[in-house]
């Protein structure tokens, strides 16, 4: 297995406040990795750096073995990385498919106007917006907002897809629905780094989950194993029987902490 | 894609816009409707070329004055100094204040919202300044052409015709240029940095790029209609060449229009100089025009932010797939 993602040493300073630490951590192609962590423990941060919002202050990201640390958004967009926003990002006054066909247009492929329009259309069914092609984004409901980001994130044909909590704010019914389209997404061969705060979907969905807390990593490991470990109940899981419960033996205990 | 334009209708609509300027002042030698129409050309211009900036890549740029008086500046001096033939000259002028803007907008564009707007004033305070004091421009009295300038032409009456079906060639052109750039990966692109500049970057948008692209695109168009325009009156100073004033009436005209769009755009330009026409020679408006424009300003950022083409759009949701 080749590693798709490096990070080595990767630190992230905000004026006194250490945001990432000596981050490092490898991703297999064809992964879906799970990061989670407290609130402010420097998951949203490390993906601003991962794809360019944020310059590192010290330590290297590599993707598929090109340094990207030091790229802008829009560059790392071009190397095959997108990604979807905890607090959705739509073009408002652009359609559905507009807003798809940018992704397609200046992601990986970069497509012309023509062939974008298709891997567009082809983005928004796979996230089941087929029929609201021709919506502006702002008369989406906010489930929709979401699934938006992610059909955007997909038109540009990605091969590494950082997902920001997009389970956040969405009932039971639609949470089925973007899980199926997430595992949907893995099987075409894309990998994905993922931060939820919904454990139950995300010990279920991830190959392998890293945890961060103070910008560290915590643990790093299978899901069982991660909830297993005595630092993690400590700093995130908070409750044995909640950590029991995502080891399989419990019922359908939630728990959406943090 | 440029055989494609050719089969949709809106290409047409422009095809013919154009036909009814160059016609129309034909029939019965009309003077007086081709020197109105002349001038709703430059606006359409001057509006057109600023939609880019403003409609598609949410930038509000106060100095697009700065273009058509650059534009006017060289070509006359060309024109008048360098003896060059008059096409020439405003080829020239066109390329060289497109490239000085792909310089400025590089610097500039990195400033976003209220910051870009001041620093675009800015710039036309910093140019004309620099023109006022230039001795080989005229310093602050300006150039005059001579008579003899019209002569290649086949004299003043001929060069005013000539000068009236130039003027609309390059209104075409930026009609042209502003649909084929809407319709393109590239006015893709500029919609999205209008929407949502981080957004757009996050998508791969190559921002910086695109921006100072799109800044020096818009400014060759309004160099030449600068250069004819000046070239027209036979004579420029700085404060007419820099009139911050003009630069505030395209933005309204494209506001009233309804920025972001090719036929409101042109439909506000039109509308406002045949209304500043009437105010002007209207003896209880005149020299008021500025003032109505400021009321109008207000009243569409207030009650039709998406402007005439809004509302009529509201009215005739099919016309949207026809128009731009």
């Amino acid at each position: 297995m080749t590693a798709l993602l490096e990070l080595h040493r990767v630190s992230k300073r905000f004026g006194g406040l250490l945001a990432v630490h000596n981050l490092s951590f490898a991703m297999r192609e064809g992964e879906i990795l799970g990061l989670i962590g407290p609130n402010g423990a420097g998951k949203s941060t490390l993906f601003n750096l991962i794809n360019g919002v944020y310059a590192a202050n010290s330590g290297r990201i590599v993707f598929s073995g090109t340094d990207i640390t030091r790229e802008r958004p829009f560059m790392v967009a071009r190397h095959g990385i997108a990604r979807t926003h905890q607090i959705v990002q739509p073009l408002t006054n652009m359609t559905v498919l507009e807003n798809c066909a940018v992704g397609a247009c200046f992601g990986r492929e970069n497509l012309p106007l023509g062939r974008a329009t298709e891997a567009a259309r082809a983005a928004a069914a796979v996230v089941g917006l087929e029929d609201r092609l021709h919506l502006l984004a702002l008369h989406l409901t906010i489930a929709g907002k979401k699934r938006l980001e992610l059909a955007r994130a997909l038109a540009a044909q990605p091969k590494l897809l950082l997902l920001d909590e997009v389970l956040a704010g969405l009932n039971p019914t639609e949470i089925d629905h973007m899980i199926a389209v997430i595992r949907r997404i893995r099987d075409s061969g894309v990998s994905i780094l993922i931060i939820e705060h919904l454990m139950q979907a995300i010990m279920s969905l991830s190959d392998r989950i890293v945890v961060l807390n103070y910008g560290q990593k915590l643990a790093e490991g299978a899901p069982a194993e991660v909830a297993r470990d005595p630092q993690v109940i400590e700093a995130y899981l908070g409750d044995p029987k909640l950590a029991a419960e995502l080891e399989g033996k419990g019922g359908q205990g939630s728990g959406a902490h943090g | 894609m440029s055989l494609n334009l050719l089969r949709r209708p809106f290409f047409w609509i422009i095809t013919l816009v154009i036909a009814v300027f160059a016609i129309s002042p034909l029939i019965g030698n009309d003077v007086q409707l081709r020197e109105s129409l002349a001038l709703a050309a430059v606006y359409i211009t001057l509006a057109s070329n600023l939609n880019l900036m403003l409609g598609y890549a949410g930038y509000i740029n106060f100095g697009s004055i700065v273009f058509f008086g650059l534009g006017g500046y060289i070509c006359i001096w060309l024109v008048n100094a360098q003896g060059w033939p008059l096409g020439l000259s405003l080829l020239a002028a066109g390329v060289g204040v497109s490239t000085l803007a792909l310089i400025f907008g590089l610097g500039i564009l990195r400033l976003r919202g209220a910051f870009f707007a001041l620093s675009t004033i800015g710039v036309v305070e910093a140019v004309q300044a620099f023109v006022q004091n230039f001795e080989p421009w005229g310093g602050s009295a300006g150039i005059y052409l001579s008579g003899q300038v019209f002569q290649p032409l086949g004299g003043p009456a001929r060069a005013l015709w000539v000068i009236y079906f130039m003027m609309v060639a390059v209104m075409g052109l930026s009609l042209y240029l502003s649909y084929a750039i809407k319709t393109s990966k590239f006015g893709l692109g500029l919609l999205a940095i209008g929407q949502n500049e981080d957004a757009a970057a996050i998508l791969g948008v190559p921002t910086p790029r695109y921006k100072a692209l799109v800044y020096s695109v818009s400014a060759f168009l309004p160099a030449i209609a600068g250069g004819l325009y000046f070239f027209k009156s036979a004579f420029i100073q700085p404060a007419d060449a820099f009139d911050l004033s003009l630069s505030t009436e395209a933005l309204v005209v494209a506001m009233l229009g309804g920025q972001g769009t090719v036929t409101g755009v042109a439909l506000g330009a039109y509308l406002y100089e045949e209304l500043r026409g009437y105010l002007l020679v209207s003896e209880t408006f005149s020299h008021f025009q500025l003032v109505i424009a400021g009321v109008l300003l207000l009243v569409i950022v207030l009650f039709f932010p998406s402007g005439l083409m809004g509302f009529i759009y509201s009215r005739f949701p099919r016309l949207q797939k026809v128009l731009e």
